[in-house]
């Protein structure tokens, strides 16, 4: 049958015929209407990668029967926290899209992660040298966790046992902490992404921050090895105290974390003081203040005890009576000394006693001369020193007389 | 601002009225002074300690930036 010749039924609204613009305009409203198309997982292994100097970055994605184009844009591929790789198994997540330009349909990938073992491990490896190069894992750069937080920052999701129990155990510790949750998801392609933006809005208004997940697969606990999320941790202002997983789970955020728990339990207790601890140590405070201030008491009086033993009757009478042996004991040496050393001395004395009544003005006197003075007993020697009016005293050996001067000195 | 000193001051400020106390070298006016301000911060710290009710919220980001609201815990 001859192509040319098939005729159509005219259909209300629809033009007789399309353009390409208009079809291929068709189908990427159709696609993009479809809610199966949007927000997908797909997994397949990477082929034909093309990293883009424009930082976008293009390859195929295929099984054993079909094969799809994929691109990353720049904003996406700096964020996915792992190197993609050709022959790489992975989980992309996305939306599907059609490029009418090039009539082309694609998938718009938004995250990725590893999928197989084989996969993951290379990854992780890989992810793991790198900032360990970098000394992102150094135990210099661990910071000790505050000794009393006054807020707790908890990233995890805000549903399921492990903020609960993080919650009862900060409860039952260290009441006096404000809690505050930043919910993210923890598993799937948008866990990083997710995980870095409640850790950014919560690191810089608490003192230390909690990352915790429940146990899981390795693919459940995948994006706690995001490179990206690593560094955010490492920058974060306030310390990071890591629980992913079980005990036996290692993940790039328990290497770059400042403390790693084994468990989110463990965590609430390695952030918090316990409160029974803390109540017996304001109590032990108090009962030693108590303590001390009884005995800052009994010492002062103890002094004032001793003062007044000191001032006491009997006291006072022991020290006179010491006092009163002392003085017998020093009469009794003079009284014996002093009889002798008179006798000795006697002799000069008298000697001495002799030579002075020779000297004595009164020796004088009671040779018949008479000695003025002057009131005050100074010796008038020379009638020069006299003026009329005068007052002296004449002394003689029997006594003394005031005289006036009434006449100065005649010229002898 | 005058904020009430926390409890991880309070509880410092306390220890260090002890020491000072247990030097046993203050005149006692002082040592009384200090022994008064002891009690009053092992009383504060024992009422923070003991009668704290936890406070936990939820950050979430809403049209006018961030906020946070009370979350529930049973």
């Amino acid at each position: 049958m001859d192509p040319i010749s098939v005729t159509w039924e005219n259909r209300p609204g629809v033009p007789p015929a399309l353009t390409v613009t208009q079809l291929a305009r068709i189908i990427r409203d159709t696609v993009r209407a479809n809610p199966i198309l949007s927000r997908i997982l797909v997994r397949g292994e990477v082929s034909n990668l093309q990293p883009a100097p424009s930082g976008h970055v293009f390859f195929t994605l295929k099984d054993a029967t079909a094969q799809l184009s994929c691109t990353v844009f720049r904003e996406d591929a700096e964020v996915l926290g792992f190197d993609l790789e050709d022959g790489m198994d992975v989980v992309v997540s996305g939306d599907v899209d059609v490029f009418p330009r090039r009539g082309s349909v694609q998938l718009l990938v938004k995250a990725a992660t590893p999928a197989g073992v084989g996969a993951f491990w290379a990854a992780y490896q890989k992810t793991r040298k790198k900032l360990a190069a970098e000394g992102l894992f150094d135990a210099v750069r661990k910071r000790p966790l505050p000794s009393f937080p006054r807020t707790i920052g908890v990233v995890t999701s805000e549903i399921g046992a492990v903020v609960h129990d993080i919650v009862t155990i900060l409860r039952r510790r260290y009441p006096i902490a404000h809690i505050v949750v930043a919910p993210a998801l923890v598993q799937g392609p948008e866990a990083p992404a997710s995980l870095r933006r409640a850790l950014a809005v919560v690191s810089d208004r608490v003192d230390v921050v909690i990352v915790a997940r429940g146990g899981g697969s390795l693919e459940d606990l995948w994006c706690f090895n995001d490179e990206g999320l690593a560094r955010a941790i490492a920058a974060s202002r306030a310390p990071v105290v890591s629980a992913i997983g079980h005990e036996t789970d290692v993940t790039i955020v328990d290497f770059v974390a400042d403390v790693r728990a084994a468990t989110p339990s463990a965590a609430a207790e390695l952030v918090s003081p316990d409160a029974t601890e803390l109540m017996a140590r304001i109590n032990g405070a108090g009962r030693s203040l108590i303590g001390e201030i009884h005995e800052a008491l009994r010492s002062v009086r103890n002094r004032a005890m001793a003062l007044r033993e000191r001032l006491s009757p009997r006291a006072l009478q022991r020290g006179v009576e010491t006092n009163r042996s002392v003085l017998e004991r020093s009469f009794a040496g003079l009284s014996s000394v002093a009889p002798r050393e008179v006798t000795r001395h006697r002799g000069r004395l008298e000697a001495i006693g002799r030579r002075l009544d020779v000297l004595s003005p009164l020796a004088t006197l009671q040779r018949g001369y008479a000695i003025a003075e002057r009131e005050d007993g100074h010796v008038v020697a020379h009638a020069a020193e006299v003026e009329s009016g005068d007052a002296l005293a004449v002394r003689f050996q029997d006594g003394r007389i005031r005289v006036h001067v009434n006449e100065e000195m005649e010229e002898p | 601002m005058t904020e009430e000193p926390n409890f991880e001051e309070s509880l410092a400020a306390l220890e260090a009225t002890v020491d000072a106390l247990s030097r046993g070298d203050l005149p006692l006016d002082r040592a009384l002074a200090v022994f008064e301000e002891g009690l009053g911060l092992y009383r504060r710290c024992h009422a923070i300690l003991a009668e704290s009710e936890q406070r936990v919220t939820k950050l979430i980001a809403a049209a006018e930036g961030l906020i946070e609201e009370p979350f529930p815990v049973e």
